[in-house]
């Protein structure tokens, strides 16, 4: 395999205004079309591997949902070369950790061991990127592991469910209206064939990330991913990933979940947000300071000090936004009436609150307060390699580059009051909005 | 909360080791207070772990849920500080705070930048000594606890949890949600509080835990600042319960396409000379984190549950041993059935070579990647001294997972394992359960 080393060591760039990291980067490309990020940090002899398939819950044939999910599951079966059993188990043996976990955006999979035991647990993850092993009974088995799962996740609680319907709805086109998990139907007609042509095509080295870190030389890691992932062909069939895209929205969604086991009724609130962009993360950055002033600064939140201090309306607020998808997502208040009789003026006084944020001015002595927690938390973060991982590779993931990725803190602290007040201005728009009341319900016999 | 004492404790036994470069230091700050330090300057910050003893089992009877409300005020305003001053410091800081409620202790996780650290440390100093109970902020706090306890009412897993301690230890403080009740904590007011915490936030028998960019000396001196002000009173050893739990099935009817179900048997203690064989036991039976045999034959074989565990539960003067899986209402017979059938193979065929050998290179290869960053070493340190391990097993605890032979863990399954005082309490709509 050729070599073609796409960027050597970006060093310090998570910590902006300070000259201190604890970890390094080496990025490699290998010619088969992996990408290979190296974070070194030789604190504890331990070192993890994970591996980032552009494939996730919203990338699945129509009519197919919880696909991806499923696939993940079976993952763990067995391949041709090693037979059924052997991935976590081996893992054990050598005194490490497994786990897999599926998004909207990717499938990832990471374990985390000793540093002595990197090649044996990358030989593992390579094979079974195109040697995966089902008998009938793994996937009939499996399946009602899943249908278990959903049940524990989703079924039993009403704030899932809640959270289903809200994505249903606001997505008018968009396949993030999918549960990652799946409808219970669907899941229950997924078939051999759906599973081994999403695998066939999707599980590619051309599709994926691999992310090795921790106590590594990065020459070291390239020499291993070249002997075993560099032997795996390309898939020549991948498409892009360009899916539906939502028509213009013209009329705010409404709905009520009536639950028997909602205790305390709430109302949550969603608009179609933007996401970070390459090359144009300053609407996503200014989005993101906008949820921390709203919630994210203890009772000082604007939505916190107004409607739960000040107008003892509410029990609890919160504002959430992710600024790291493949495509538009979404921006959520929420807010818990402190009487649960009066849902309709907690809405009422959280819109009144809205509207008066997006008139008044913001409060700059906060914004800066906000900034410095921002970056003593990419201190803070520092301390866990595998957390850095983790978050460099959903941001891979998604498409975002390194280059994206280290600029990202310097923009956030460079975002201005302005253009916080211009973000509100344009994702508070009714007709963007659905809003969900989780009441509670009667009892069913 | 009974979660999170089992995730500390895990933390410990499953947990401390080699421990390459790290380098326990036991130190005694110049006005007596003792901690363990480790040292790594790479990243200019600090985590330190304080645990002081007591917890809820100080409460009084009619008082049920003061320790949990008390962790609720800590940054809800002290000193001149009220509550959005207080807050706002602390976010100029960046200093964490993380004050947690237990049966046995009240702990406080803490973060804190070196170039902030006298500031941060006299912030915490103010919460531990002088926190304020304003009216509003109190009533405030109040009604959020209320809501979660009104909440916990309807989560399958606490009811199931809730019963299951109740049924174990009656109305001994390890009986009690660690929330208290609707009307305990209605009846609580900020005098009692206030009371509450010179009784529970004392450096009697305190246990101080720190890793990251800090000396020995200047641990001392913050510590004899931090704690130097509190009472110092010798600390009572909680009352020991009666282990109430027969065998049994109670069903609790709730709405849902699903059960949870959980349970218990009694345990050993952890001073218990069979304690670490009984855990390497557990590992084989149904550790969460390992291919075990409940794993196996209930997920696995039979794709009954999305998870299943089993897991050894120690306060200082009660042990249990339990578990936990939820499924579908029509397998929930199926399940325990199952459940009942390993814990009865175990306690009569016991293990196989292969099956020890196989725990033990998982046990002793995962021990020292645990000792992974400030924040986890803090906290492992704590646990540690909480369960009065010397600073040295992390050294040892290998050499004797290694030394355990078949023998070893067939008497103590014989010993320990029972189907027959096993109790399942299942929350849900079960089918053709007896």
């Amino acid at each position: 395999m050729t070599r073609r080393i796409l960027m050597m060591v970006i060093m310090a760039v998570f910590l902006p205004s300070s000259a201190f990291s604890a970890q390094k980067i080496t990025e490699y490309m290998l010619e088969n079309g992996l990408q290979l990020v190296v974070i070194e940090d030789h604190r504890t002899p331990a070192v993890s591997q994970t591996l980032w398939y552009r494939v996730g819950g919203s990338d699945g044939p129509p009519g197919k949902s919880g696909l991806a999910h499923y696939v993940e599951h079976l993952m763990f079966k067995g391949t041709k070369k090693f037979g059924p059993d052997v991935f976590s188990r081996t893992v054990e043996e050598l005194g490490g950790t497994d786990n897999a976990f599926t998004s909207v955006d990717y499938t990832a999979y990471i374990q985390r061991i000793a540093a002595n035991h990197l090649e044996k647990i990358m030989e593992l993850e390579a094979d079974r990127m195109t040697g995966l092993l089902l008998s009938e009974e793994d996937i009939e088995t499996e399946r009602l592991v899943v249908l278990e799962e959903r049940n524990t996740r989703t079924d039993t609680d009403p704030g899932a469910l809640l959270n289903e319907q809200m994505n249903a709805a606001l997505y008018l086109n968009h396949p993030y209206s999918l549960p990652i998990i799946g409808w219970r139907h669907e899941i229950e007609n997924l078939s051999r064939d759906d599973i081994f042509s999403f695998y066939d095509l999707h599980y590619a080295p051309n599709n994926a990330i691999l992310i090795i870190a921790g106590d590594v030389e990065p020459e070291e890691a390239y020499r291993l991913a070249k002997k075993h992932y560099g032997v795996i062909p390309k898939e020549e069939n991948l498409v892009s990933r360009a899916r539906p895209e939502e028509p213009p929205h013209i009329a705010p969604r409404r709905l009520i979940l009536e639950d028997v086991r909602v205790a305390n009724p709430y109302v949550l609130r969603r608009y179609l947000a933007p996401v970070r962009d390459p090359n144009n993360q300053r609407e996503a950055a200014s989005l993101e300071l906008l949820a921390a002033i709203l919630a994210g600064d203890g009772v000082n939140s604007y939505l916190k000090q107004k409607l739960e201090t000040e107008q003892r309306i509410a029990l609890y607020t919160d504002a959430n936004y992710s600024s790291t998808a493949l495509d538009n997502r979404s921006f959520s208040l929420v807010i818990l009436p402190s009487d649960p009789r009066k849902m309709k003026e907690a809405e009422e006084a959280l819109d009144l609150a809205i509207s008066e944020f997006i008139e008044g001015e913001i409060d700059v002595e906060q914004l800066k307060r906000i900034k410095r927690s921002l970056r003593a938390a990419w201190i803070y973060e520092q301390d866990s390699v595998q957390e850095v991982a983790q978050r460099i590779g959903r941001e891979l993931i998604v498409g975002l580059t390194l280059e994206d990725i280290a600029a990202w803190p310097d923009i956030l602290q460079s975002i201005t009051p302005e253009e916080i007040q211009q973000a509100a201005k344009m994702i508070f728009q009714d007709k963007n909005s659905v809003t969900g009341w989780a009441v509670k319900g009667e009892a069913e016999s | 909360m009974i979660k999170k004492f089992f995730a500390a404790f895990l933390l410990l036994l499953g947990s401390p080791s080699l421990v390459q470069g790290v380098e326990i230091q036991e130190i005694m700050s110049p006005g007596g207070i003792n901690a363990w330090l480790v040292e790594d300057h790479t990243i200019p910050f600090t985590a330190l772990e304080i645990e002081f003893a007591g917890g809820a089992s100080l409460e009084d009877t009619d008082k049920y849920g003061s320790a949990y409300f008390l962790t609720g005020m800590f940054e809800e305003g002290a000193g001149d500080l009220d509550a959005a001053e207080f807050q706002r410091q602390q976010q100029e800081l960046a200093a964490e705070f993380s004050f947690d409620a237990n049966r046995e202790n009240i702990s406080v996780s803490v973060r804190f930048l070196t170039e902030y650290k006298d500031e941060s440390l006299e912030l915490l100093k103010l919460a531990l000594e002088k926190p304020r109970f304003d009216e509003d902020r109190l009533e405030f706090v109040r009604k959020q606890i209320q809501a979660i306890i009104s909440r916990s009412e309807k989560d399958l897993g606490d009811i199931a949890f809730n019963n299951l301690n109740r049924l174990t230890y009656g109305d001994h403080p390890f009986g009690r949600p660690i929330e208290g009740t609707q009307e305990s904590v209605q009846g609580i007011t900020g005098e009692d509080l206030e009371l509450f915490r010179q009784k529970a936030v004392t450096r009697g028998g305190v246990i101080v835990a720190a890793a990251g960019d800090i000396t020995s000396s200047e641990l001392g001196e913050l510590l004899d600042n931090l704690l130097g002000g509190l009472a110092l009173k010798e600390h009572l050893s909680v009352s020991e319960p009666e282990f109430l739990l027969k065998e049994g099935t109670t069903l609790i009817d709730f709405p849902s396409p699903q059960s949870t179900v959980v349970f218990r048997q009694e345990g050993i203690l952890r001073n218990d000379p069979d304690f670490l064989t009984a855990y390497v036991l557990n590992e084989i039976l149904g550790s969460y984190s390992y291919s075990s045999r409940l794993r196996e034959e209930v997920r696995e074989k039979r794709g009954l549950t999305y998870g299943i565990g089993s897991y050894l539960g120690a306060y200082s003067n009660s042990g249990f041993m339990g578990g936990q899986f939820s499924t579908d209402n029509n397998s929930v017979a199926e399940a325990i059935e199952v459940v009942k059938s390993e814990w009865a193979r175990f306690a009569t065929e016991g293990v196989t070579e292969e099956e020890l050998n196989r725990v033990k290179t998982y046990l002793m290869g995962a021990y020292p990647l645990r000792f992974d960053g400030n924040g986890r070493i803090a906290s492992i340190l704590a646990g540690m001294q909480s369960d009065r391990f010397p600073a040295s097993y992390v050294k040892n605890r290998n050499d004797m997972v290694a030394a355990l032979t078949v023998e070893d863990i067939n008497r103590v399954a014989r010993r320990l394992l029972n189907p027959d005082k096993l109790h399942f309490v299942v929350v849900g709509q079960p089918v053709g359960l007896n």
